[in-house]
């Protein structure tokens, strides 16, 4: 799952530093991910995992990190 | 005894039309205005220039068409796809005007004569100046004053939505500290106004009207920021008051697509503010009734004094 999680900020995220890398907590707006990368990135998400975020997820916080990513995707795909 | 204000949009629009303050046609959010509604409003106008008149803004006033390639670098169709409004022509040969004037005889569809021209309609009062402010800012920053008529596809009956209204613009170039410094004092004008017209003005954190799911996420960083405020009055709905000022702080979004630089070398930030015409006329004529010469004279003093 993280390597999909990287793969995905590495294509969508516009970031500045290499994905692959990034530490797990490390911010990804301060990496350089605008808001409209961070749809990008929930849209592309959405489609590898086969899931839908729920409103409540839709805010910066929960795509503000690879850790933070990660915590959303298996809550989703736990059930 | 005072009796309580009762808020209801249809009964509004319709008042608003039997009162020849607005002409309706056909056309959802299209209307005409009658004089009455004008004098008002040109009043409205000038006393929000007096209020602004020692900030020392450059005027600048724009048609309400915009070049496309400047609406294509805004960023505008992430964004608000589904507001937009193109202009097309007809650019055919003869034998092609005959195909469209065919198809309007027999009622068929005739968009597939229609070419994508230069131009969009204006979606917000300050989007043609930026590219007037690529290069470097001067120390003190800039400041513009605007108004246009703009355009968003957004078809309603409830008479504040308009697809086509008026926006008083003030446009603010400068360091993040002058940009929110101006846009907070602006913001205390605005709701000081309207207080003083005798609108119910509150101010309020908000977020555009951004399109889909992605949209949705956009709004509430955007509201996690602070970067939109409005000043509200409460007109069709007590629940849902109408948006009459729009704050909004752009950060260095404008400043980088149009490499727009303060005196330092730094992206500029940039931030703007709307007040909407129509939408505080109407209030007014909600507020005060529909005579403007029945209104408290303190009020009728601040527009006509």
């Amino acid at each position: 799952m993280e390597d999909q999680i990287r793969n995905i900020l590495k294509e969508h995220g516009r970031l500045a530093s290499d994905a692959a890398t990034l530490a797990d907590n490390a911010d990804l707006y301060q990496a350089g991910m605008t808001s409209h990368s961070s749809v990008n990135v929930m849209l592309a998400l959405e489609a590898e995992f086969d899931v839908e975020f729920p409103d409540r997820m839709l805010k910066r916080a929960v795509f503000g990190s690879v850790a933070s990513i990660r915590a959303a995707i298996e809550e989703l795909t736990a059930a | 005894m005072t009796v309580a204000m009762t808020y209801d949009s249809k009964a509004l629009y319709d008042e608003l039309v039997a009162n020849k303050l607005i002409i309706p046609t056909s056309v959802k959010g299209v209307f005409g205005r009658g004089a009455v509604f004008e004098d008002v409003l040109f009043h409205l106008n000038s006393k929000i220039s007096r209020i602004a008149e020692n900030d020392g803004a450059e005027v600048m006033l724009f048609p309400p068409t915009l070049d496309r390639k400047v609406f294509e670098k805004s960023g505008y169709l992430k964004s608000f796809p589904h507001l937009a409004g193109v202009v097309f022509s007809f650019c055919g040969s003869e034998a092609q005007h005959q195909d469209l004037v065919c198809c309007l005889a027999e009622g068929k569809p005739w968009a597939h004569t229609q070419t994508m021209t230069d131009v969009v309609l204006t979606p917000a009062a300050c989007y043609p100046v930026y590219p007037s402010f690529t290069g470097t800012a001067p120390e003190q920053g800039r400041l513009v004053d605007m108004q246009n008529w703009v355009f968003r596809h957004e078809p309603s009956s409830e008479p504040t939505r308009m697809q086509a209204f008026r926006i008083r613009e003030f446009v603010r170039v400068g360091t993040p500290q002058m940009v929110v410094e101006w846009r907070d004092m602006w913001l205390a004008r605005g709701i000081q106004l309207l207080r003083d017209l005798g609108l119910p003005a509150e101010s309020d954190v908000a977020a555009d009207p951004f399109f889909g799911r992605g949209g949705r996420m956009l709004a509430a960083n955007q509201k996690a920021a602070s970067l939109k405020f409005e000043v509200l009055v409460p007109i069709i709905s007590k629940e849902n008051p109408t948006a009459c000022c729009s704050f909004n702080y752009h950060e260095d979004h404008f400043g980088s697509s149009f490499d727009i630089r303060t005196a330092d070398g730094a992206v500029a930030h940039t931030a703007c503010l709307g007040f909407g015409l129509e939408r505080i006329c109407m209030g007014l004529f909600k507020h005060h009734g529909c005579d403007p010469l029945t209104w408290p004279n303190d009020i009728r003093d601040l527009l006509w004094g």
